[in-house]
């Protein structure tokens, strides 16, 4: 059956709040309007607004009301309608979500799942179109992750709510209408990243709404004659770096491609690992493909240059090979 | 602000290693000044600075090997200020990063002379796994790196370059570079007069016989000289095969082959031979040579011989047909002077004679100019008068 990205987040918040009375939703118009990108449509009416609540606009407010739930002993599922406004509830996130474990000396855990939608590509202008997550990357006590696919948009929400600890998941805006044709959805793991398409010239690594383009890409390059292999991180943090080096030591070139901007981004953590682990098996330099480096406009024209492009990918590839390309 | 390049030192020089550098950053340094010593296949030279000037920033360390024509460093010029550039001439500014995301990401510098070699780290190892000598071989890769399947391409090699010490074998490659080539490119033709150095013989003498055995005149400088002033007149002969064309010059620097105790021989230049006296040259062929055996020439005494003289005379031999020494068209050789039978002023005697040959260029010059050049020689040897000057 085919299934959108939407869909399966929405089957994802529907099984838990069905299997696990300890599981609530919220979130700035989670309830009634069904959600920003109506992934929580139905909901309210299913479950009650004792578990799918409508918050006050106030990320600090309702997202350090969901860690106090957590400690409490509930589950709850927080979405946050853009990364740009989660920067309110930073200082929940990153002074008490990601601390408390390791301020309390291991007697309080945090079990929450905090669902933030990035990215740009629906002309949203540069306070809704940001790609912070590498900020997020940054912060040990939290896991990050950032499902690409489908059966990830399903199947990463369970194993979040299973983690003791505080689960960030970032879901791309311009994945929401994505879809695949699946038998069922089921469970996927939140530790490691995944070859999803395999090759042997060179590695693409990249995640979340750049995932398309890499493949987009791969298929170019294949015609070509280049065989990529695209390597969906999934988990930005921590960064499963063994399916990283395992790649470069059989491509021994890799362009790493993030929507987030070049400078202290999550791209450049990849990169600085790669030199540090796989140096000796690079045959050419580590490339980077990310945004522009301005606040992401609102015209489709300049949103659509400042966005890593396929294009741009298959360029970065074939510089790889020098005369060869 | 200009560079300070790797000289080339002779026509058989690809690369030189740094070996000591005599000036830092901030020194200033005159035209002709000793800046650097740089180790060739054949010696250790000292190399001169061109300019006048202040030295900006050495670019290369002491014990790196690089091509000719790379920069070892930059000078700034009388006035200039190191703040006014960047000393590294390829070192960019920081600039906003451009607006359009449509160009390629790929942003790598521009492709540089002066950089060690570039090769991928993977194709590094893979050469060092499999006894590929990767400097054999060239770069595919981006930025002209050495890659993996350029590696995998080269055959292994079988004998590996010889070490830095081994100068008598690298000398040896070196010489066998330089003559493969002119016996490749250049169509010699080959010309013999005979010298009667009765005059010039007698001349010396009496000459030397008011000096100190240190100030003493050999033969061999009047023959320099006479050579000089002969290439002063045939201007085919002085001067270098280059790109397809003859350039001559105008200041005569001959360039003498030394034979070298281990073995090899070098041909530095005696400068402006035409200009000099004999008591000068006598002097500075002794210094040339000492410094040749030592191994401390300077780079211009390397690079600058416009002609090559040739002496085998003390070996033995009678003539000598030389092999000229690309980018040069002429070599003038002399063989052993001994008393031989000749016919002088219409009578059969027994003088002293030199056999004199001429090696030259066909592309530059023909036998008959030849035979002139070689007669005009001879002509000066019979009064050695005009060669004092």
């Amino acid at each position: 059956m085919k299934i959108s990205y939407r869909n399966a987040v929405h089957d994802a918040i529907r099984g838990a709040l069905h299997d696990d009375s300890r599981v609530l939703l919220m979130g700035e118009d989670v309830g009634r309007y069904g959600g920003t990108y109506a992934v929580t449509k139905g909901l309210l009416a299913e479950f009650g607004p004792d578990r799918v609540r409508d918050t006050p606009l106030s990320e600090l407010g309702f997202v350090g009301a969901a860690i106090g739930a957590a400690l409490g002993g509930l589950r709850p599922i927080v979405e946050i309608m853009t990364v740009n406004f989660s920067l309110l509830a930073l200082d929940q996130i990153v002074n008490t979500a990601a601390a408390l474990r390791h301020m309390s000396g291991g007697q309080f855990s945090v079990p929450v799942v905090i669902r933030i939608a990035t990215g740009a590509g629906r002309q949203l202008a540069a306070q809704h179109s940001h790609s912070l997550e590498p900020w997020y990357a940054h912060i040990p006590g939290i896991k990050v992750v950032a499902p690409a696919t489908v059966e990830d948009a399903y199947g990463m929400l369970g194993t979040a709510l299973a983690d003791p600890d505080p689960v960030v998941i970032f879901e791309h805006v311009a994945l929401y209408n994505s879809s695949a044709e699946l038998d069922s959805l089921a469970p996927t793991d939140i530790a490691r990243a995944v070859v999803r398409r395999a090759g042997s010239d060179a590695t693409i690594i990249t995640y979340g709404g750049c995932l398309p383009k890499a493949l987009d890409a791969a298929e170019q390059l294949s015609a070509a004659g280049v065989d990529c292999e695209v390597v969906d991180l999934r988990v930005l943090r921590p960064l499963d770096l063994d399916t990283i080096i395992g790649s470069i030591h059989k491509t021994h070139r890799v362009v790493v491609v993030d929507e987030a901007w070049r400078s202290g981004s999550l791209a450049a953590e990849v990169s600085a690992r790669i030199v540090e682990e796989a140096f000796f098996d690079l045959d050419a330099p580590v490339v980077r493909v990310c945004s522009a480096e301005v606040p992401i406009p609102y015209s489709r024209h300049l949103e659509q240059a400042a966005l890593p492009q396929s294009a741009q990918v298959v360029a970065a590839v074939r510089n790889l090979f020098g005369e060869r390309s | 602000m200009t560079e300070f390049r790797m000289p080339t030192l002779g026509s058989d020089m690809d690369e030189g290693t740094l070996n000591e550098w005599l000036v830092k950053p901030g020194d200033a340094v005159t035209r002709g000044q000793v800046v650097a010593v740089v180790e060739t296949a054949k010696a250790a030279v000292e190399v001169e600075c061109w300019q006048d000037g202040t030295v900006g920033e050495l670019l290369v360390r002491v014990g790196e090997t690089v091509q000719v024509g790379t920069p070892l460093a930059t000078l700034l010029e009388p006035g200039e200020t190191a703040a006014a550039q960047p000393l590294t001439p390829d070192r960019r500014t920081a600039s906003p990063e451009p607006p359009s995301a449509a160009a390629p990401e790929l942003r790598l510098h521009p492709a540089r002379d002066r950089r060690r070699r570039w090769v991928s780290p993977a194709a590094r190892r893979l050469a060092e796994s499999t006894g590929v000598d990767i400097e054999a071989i060239r770069g595919s890769g981006p930025q002209g790196a050495v890659t993996i399947s350029d590696v995998q391409h080269a055959a292994p090699t079988e004998t590996r370059e010889p070490a830095v010490g081994d100068r008598a074998e690298q000398l040896r490659r070196a010489i066998g570079a330089a003559m493969s080539r002119s016996k490749r490119e250049i169509p010699h033709y080959y010309l013999a007069d005979e010298v009667v150095l009765e005059n010039a013989l007698a001349w010396l003498s009496r000459r030397n016989a008011q000096r100190p055995i240190t100030e003493r005149l050999l033969p061999t400088v009047l023959q320099l000289k006479a050579v000089a002033l002969a290439a002063r007149r045939f201007g085919e002969f002085n001067g270098f095969w280059r790109d397809g064309s003859f350039q001559a010059e105008t200041a005569v620097h001959i360039g003498v082959a030394i034979a070298l105790r281990g073995g090899g021989l070098v041909a530095p230049a005696l400068h402006d031979v035409g200009d000099k006296s004999l008591d000068d040259l006598m002097g500075e062929l002794t210094d040339l040579v000492a410094r040749a055996r030592a191994g401390s020439l300077r780079s211009s005494e390397m690079s600058d011989p416009t002609i090559t003289v040739t002496n085998l005379g003390d070996r033995g031999v009678g003539m000598v047909f030389g092999v000229i020494y690309p980018p040069q068209v002429a070599l003038v050789g002399f063989g052993r002077p001994a008393p031989r039978v000749c016919a002088v002023d219409g009578g059969i005697r027994i003088a002293t004679t030199v056999q004199a040959t001429l090696a030259a260029d066909h592309r530059a010059s023909d036998g008959h100019r030849g035979a002139l050049f070689l007669a005009a020689i001879n002509e000066l040897l019979q009064q050695p008068d005009l060669l004092e000057g």
